[in-house]
């Protein structure tokens, strides 16, 4: 029995290649959540237009891609798609992959937020005579996004760790560069918690960032807290 | 003198088979304070809301001063920051506090500056009897005091004439005065206002005239002495009888 090596497990929780690769994860999952943000927010504008055409591809776009595996669609766009003469990058794979992903994912969490603000502020914001947008910018979407964050903070949770699906592919982020430098020195528990310690450092980081927006969104929800802040 | 509010032969349908307005038709004048009353479900509440196109139309002709609110050629927003409005449950904005609320259609619609708005602000808020609320949210307010803050809200715009849909349906009967001493104020400075209301006291205080409506149609339109006193139609008795009972 091998034992577990300390000295090779503080070498590569500070392995520049290990983390150069959690800066990959990190630049993805930061890429992939802004630009699912935006995609998201017109898909979800889409499915709630009254225009039956625009619901409709809506619609179908996220049936499609919430009902399959993120993994399947990646070797699709990767390794599938160029027998159709269309050539992706690795990158340009997992950001193609992931975007699709969030988007569809994070239409419904703007869609339903978008939906629970109550008809009476919609009314109100035009009696003042506010135009459609500035309507949506500042009365609906800060209430909307008082519900949309928790979820959405949840999927950026999600999103730090689906990244490692990209190391299928051969993308070089954390889980793909621990790989790598198991087949050097065969560390398999000491590089694999490494790992793990890395994505729960990204995760708990993450989730003290949610829980100032949570805060910031609240205002005007809570009583007690809004009091507090007064004095 | 030049009308503010013309509604002619309005006609508004829900759907293809359910006619909510027949034929309405009412006309009220710079300074005047009519009070729209009738039971539920009669369209009293939907009327008011065409006014500012709020709810469109399928016939009939609306105009607020010179301005053509049915057509479909007009801008709505502009015509709406003309014209306050003050609704049932108050709508006011929950993440903004009581300064936001009254500053934010000043600042983004009127383009004043936010000192400007500000000031405003304060001074509005000193009539309506708010002043020492200027921070805090909707969420820490009475019904009576949120329903004072949207009527600040919608005077902040310095409209040239005030809806009131319902304004103290919402409301606990002891805070229903508070609201309506502000609204009585207001009718005696001149402002134009149209309200829906089951409020006969406030109608009897400050109302030129009382317009009854039933089923969608407006069945009287009369001075305010003359509705209470005879009214025209066995409709209107029936109503009056009902909720003047107690």
């Amino acid at each position: 029995m091998k034992g577990w090596n300390w000295d090779g497990f503080f070498d590569y929780l500070t392995n520049t290649y290990m983390l150069e690769g959690a800066a990959v994860t990190l630049g993805l999952t930061i890429a992939a959540m802004s630009l699912g943000l935006v995609a998201g927010c017109v898909v979800a504008l889409m499915r709630m237009s009254p225009f039956r055409v625009l619901s409709s591809i809506a619609y179908f776009y996220t049936w499609l891609i919430r009902g399959t595996p993120l993994l399947v669609q990646l070797i699709i766009i990767y390794t599938g798609l160029p027998q159709l003469g269309i050539k992706f990058s690795v990158l340009e794979s997992t950001l193609i992959g992931l975007v699709i992903n969030e988007a569809a994912y994070l239409s419904e969490i703007i869609r339903a937020g978008i939906s629970s603000v109550p008809k009476g502020q919609t009314n109100a914001a035009r009696a003042i005579g506010m135009t459609e947008i500035q309507k949506m910018r500042y009365i609906i979407a800060p209430q909307a996004a008082r519900i949309i964050i928790p979820p959405l903070g949840n999927s950026v949770n999600g999103c730090l760790k689906t990244t490692s699906i990209a190391s299928v592919i051969s993308m070089e982020e954390l889980l793909r560069r621990t790989q790598v430098l198991i087949q050097e020195k065969f560390m398999v528990l000491e590089l694999f918690v490494v790992a793990a310690l890395y994505y729960l450092v990204m995760t708990t980081v993450w989730d003290l960032i949610q829980r100032r927006i949570e805060r910031h969104f609240g205002r005007g929800y809570d009583i007690k807290a809004d009091t507090a802040t007064q004095r | 003198m030049q009308p503010m509010i013309v509604l002619e032969d309005v006609d508004k349908w829900y759907g293809s088979n359910f006619q909510v307005l027949k034929s309405c038709s009412l006309t009220v004048s710079p300074g005047e304070v009519v009070v729209i009353c009738g039971p539920s479900g009669s369209g009293k509440s939907t009327l008011i809301k065409c006014v500012n196109g709020l709810e469109p139309v399928q016939g009939g002709r609306i105009t607020v001063k010179d301005m053509e609110v049915t057509g479909g050629r007009t801008d709505l927003p502009k015509l709406r920051s003309h014209v306050g409005m003050v609704f049932q449950h108050f709508d006011l904005f929950p993440h903004m506090t009581v300064t936001e609320n009254i500053c934010i259609g000043q600042t983004r619609v009127l383009g004043r500056s936010q000192a400007e708005a500000e000031a405003k602000t304060a001074a509005l808020l000193e009539r309506v009897g708010m002043s020492g609320h200027a921070h805090k949210y909707p969420i820490q307010l009475s019904g009576g005091q949120q329903q004072r803050i949207a009527i600040a809200r919608a005077l902040a715009m310095d409209p040239i004439a005030l809806l009131f849909d319902e304004p103290t349906s919402a409301l606990d009967p002891e805070m229903i005065n508070e609201v309506l001493d502000v609204m009585v104020e207001l009718a005696k400075e001149g402002m134009t206002m149209m309200v829906v209301t089951h409020e006969m006291g406030f109608a009897r205080k400050v109302a030129d005239r009382v317009v009854f409506m039933d089923g969608g149609e407006v069945v009287e339109d009369s001075p305010k002495d003359a509705f209470f006193a005879s009214p025209k139609s066995q409709r209107a008795v029936d109503f009056l009888s009902k909720i003047l009972a107690h």
